[in-house]
């Protein structure tokens, strides 16, 4: 079973007036088998959680823990990391030219398993994720997210979190900019996933419309850089009624 | 691509060129052409077609005097072909435009000539090799293929030395020419060429021009139409490391109907003072109804400390065309594409040789010819290896 855990963790970036805090101390252990979503209105800090949690560059992590099975994430490279078993499905996929897809996934799936992938399953494997997240097989001839709509993008993101099978999915907001089918879809691709019993789930969303395909075992409401509140999954029916207005005016204070 | 204006001077600004320009705007058409050196004079560096260059290293190609050597030309092609000297002034499709071609076609002597026989089609690629080694020297060919002809021309420039050259290109009605120039002189070197392609009715002419090796190399590339229906593609690759200029200018003069000229030249930078150059004249005369003309240029800027200008120019004497455009961008290698790579596990060498691979990806397929889009490979291969092994140095200076 895997375990991802983050302790009192502080992240800040640089802007033009120095750096900025943005996560205050975040506390948050997602255990093999459990979809934990964390919630909360915008600048609130979780993307910067998953993005840190990933490596980008763009956050400087100024104190506290993160790791994945007793190992220290943080001392690892971006790729390292991804190699340990972490994924980020992107908000916004990157585009890159003259790369096919097929190439990238190829490419992706050997550094992960560190060995070359059997063609004759591997090509099958890809048809049939390509095929489950509802694109055609010629996407494969595409490049990397050039061209694709925001629901394409999307789509190949959970193709890659399907093929590749890390141990822990971080899906920042995956959900936003999805018409109704596509989020249906997505969401199915990520219950896969989760389906297998020993994976790790954080779903990122400022909407509780994709909780209703995907399930949570706990909710997080973020607030200004830190979890205000944790709860089960009525906590994300309460939000759904209410809104964050109640946790925005605990934080003024 | 995001585009930004301390790394790069872009075009389509052409026509306003801004205070401190040294020249008046001048028409494509209106620049002197000459066989005589004395009509050029030694540049200085102000002139609007030497503005870009570093006028002060190529002081040996400018004056009028002999070379000290003959740079060593060898051929070799498939049956069909024929090979023979002839005296310099046999073709006279090119003209030179500055006074480097004008030297170099003084004292290049004889030209060595590549002829494609009417209605050949040859099998394999012709290959000629220009050796210049280690001193002053000038060449001239010139490559002619004959009517419904088929043929590959190889032109291999190396060696050390300080080359100048003029290739004359006469492609024959209906004929399908295919001619790749290759730049991999040491790293010393200097090499200024005029390429002049004269392209027959109906006739396809492929011109690539691939630098990957010169301390200054500046290829001008001249195409016209002998007659209605011709079809020019103009690639170019380059690859410019530290202390490196590499210039290509290119000049399309549309003055018959109905003729197509796409022009695509991609380049990577690497290095301080790597340097890049990159012109693009089109000029579509009254005459030339039903032209139809793409030209784009796009530069990956891969460290701090290069450099890479572009300017694309289009002038238009008539509205009767099918097509006329040009794009022109210049991006610093992207980060965030590097990120998503990794973030999929792809460790941080081989996500960057992904993302120039995948940059140069589409050039190098439509140069359809296997032996060199090979070593292309190979050679981009090699040189992201050195940019990779100067960003570990600089990270452990950094570290100290």
């Amino acid at each position: 079973m895997a375990t991802l855990e983050i302790r009192d963790l502080h992240v800040s970036v640089d802007t033009e007036n120095g750096p900025k805090q943005i996560l205050r101390g975040v506390d948050l252990t997602i255990a093999g088998g459990q979809t934990h979503a964390i919630m909360g209105p915008n600048g609130s800090g979780k993307s910067t959680l998953a993005y840190s949690i990933a490596g980008h560059p763009k956050y400087n992590v100024t104190s506290g823990t993160v790791t994945l099975d007793g190992e220290d994430v943080l001392d690892m490279s971006v790729d390292e990391r991804a190699r340990a078993g972490l994924f980020l499905a992107m908000q916004y996929p990157v585009e890159v030219p003259g790369v096919s897809v097929a190439n990238f996934l190829r490419t992706a799936k050997t550094a992960i398993d560190g060995e070359a992938p059997k063609l004759r399953t591997w090509v099958k494997d890809v048809n049939k994720a390509l095929a489950d997240l509802d694109m055609d097989a010629d996407f494969g001839t595409r490049n990397v997210n050039e061209g694709f709509s925001g629901g394409e993008k999307k789509r190949h993101e959970i193709v890659q979190l399907e093929l590749l099978n890390p141990k822990v999915a971080i899906l920042d907001e995956t959900d936003s900019g999805l018409d109704i089918d596509a989020l249906r879809i997505v969401s199915e691709g990520v219950n896969r996933f989760a389906a297998q019993g020993d994976k790790g789930v954080l779903l990122i969303t400022h909407y509780t419309r994709i909780l209703r395909y995907i399930k949570p075992d706990f909710v997080h409401v973020f607030v200004d850089g830190r979890v205000a509140e944790e709860g089960g999954p009525e906590l994300a029916e309460e939000l759904e009624a209410n809104g964050y207005e109640r946790f925005l005016k605990a934080g003024a204070k | 691509m995001s585009s930004s204006d301390t790394l790069v001077a872009t075009g389509n600004r052409a026509h306003s060129h801004g205070p401190g320009s040294p020249v008046p705007l001048q028409a494509r058409s209106e620049r002197p052409t000459s066989y005589d050196v004395a009509d050029f004079a030694v540049p200085n560096g102000r002139e609007e077609e030497w503005r870009f260059t570093p006028v002060k290293q190529l002081k040996a190609l400018f004056e009028d005097a002999a070379g000290t050597e003959t740079p060593k030309v060898d051929a070799s092609g498939p049956e069909g072909v024929v090979f023979e000297t002839v005296a310099a002034d046999s073709l006279k499709v090119g003209k030179p435009q500055d006074r480097a071609a004008a030297v170099a076609w003084n004292h290049a002597g004889d030209a060595f000539a590549v002829r494609i026989p009417v209605e050949a089609e040859l099998t394999e690629p012709v290959h000629v090799n220009v050796a210049s080694l280690g001193a002053r020297g000038f060449s001239h060919l010139i490559i002619e293929s004959g009517r419904h002809s088929k043929a590959i021309v190889i032109i291999d420039h190396s060696g050390s030395g300080e080359l100048g050259s003029n290739v004359e290109i006469v492609v024959g009605d209906g004929a399908d020419l295919r001619v790749v120039s290759i730049q991999q002189g040491d790293h010393e070197s200097i090499h200024l060429g005029q390429h002049d392609a004269l392209v027959g009715r109906d006739a396809r002419l492929h011109h690539v021009a691939v630098t990957l090796g010169g301390k200054v190399v500046r290829i001008g590339t001249n195409v016209r139409y002998a007659g209605p229906g011709g079809d020019a593609e103009l690639l170019g690759v380059y690859f410019a490391e530290s202390g490196q200029h590499h210039e290509n200018r290119l000049f399309v003069d549309h003055e018959a109907a109905n003729c197509k000229s796409n022009v695509l030249y991609k380049g990577a930078l690497a290095g301080d003072h790597a340097r890049s150059v990159w012109i693009g004249d089109v000029l579509i005369r009254a005459a030339a109804e039903g032209t139809d003309t793409f030209e784009l240029n796009r530069n990956l800027v891969l460290t701090d400390g290069a450099r890479a200008d572009s300017v694309p120019n289009l002038e238009i004497e008539t509205g009767e065309i099918e097509g006329a455009g040009h794009a022109s961008a210049t991006g610093r290698f992207d980060d965030e594409q590097l990120f998503y790579l990794q973030a999929r596990g792809i460790p941080e060498d081989a996500a960057r040789r992904l993302v120039v691979s995948g940059f140069f990806n589409d050039i190098i397929g439509k140069i359809g010819v296997p032996e060199v889009t090979e070593h292309l490979h190979e050679v981009i291969e090699d040189k992201l290896a050195r940019t990779a092994e100067l960003s570990e140095s600089a990270k452990a200076v950094i570290g100290q």
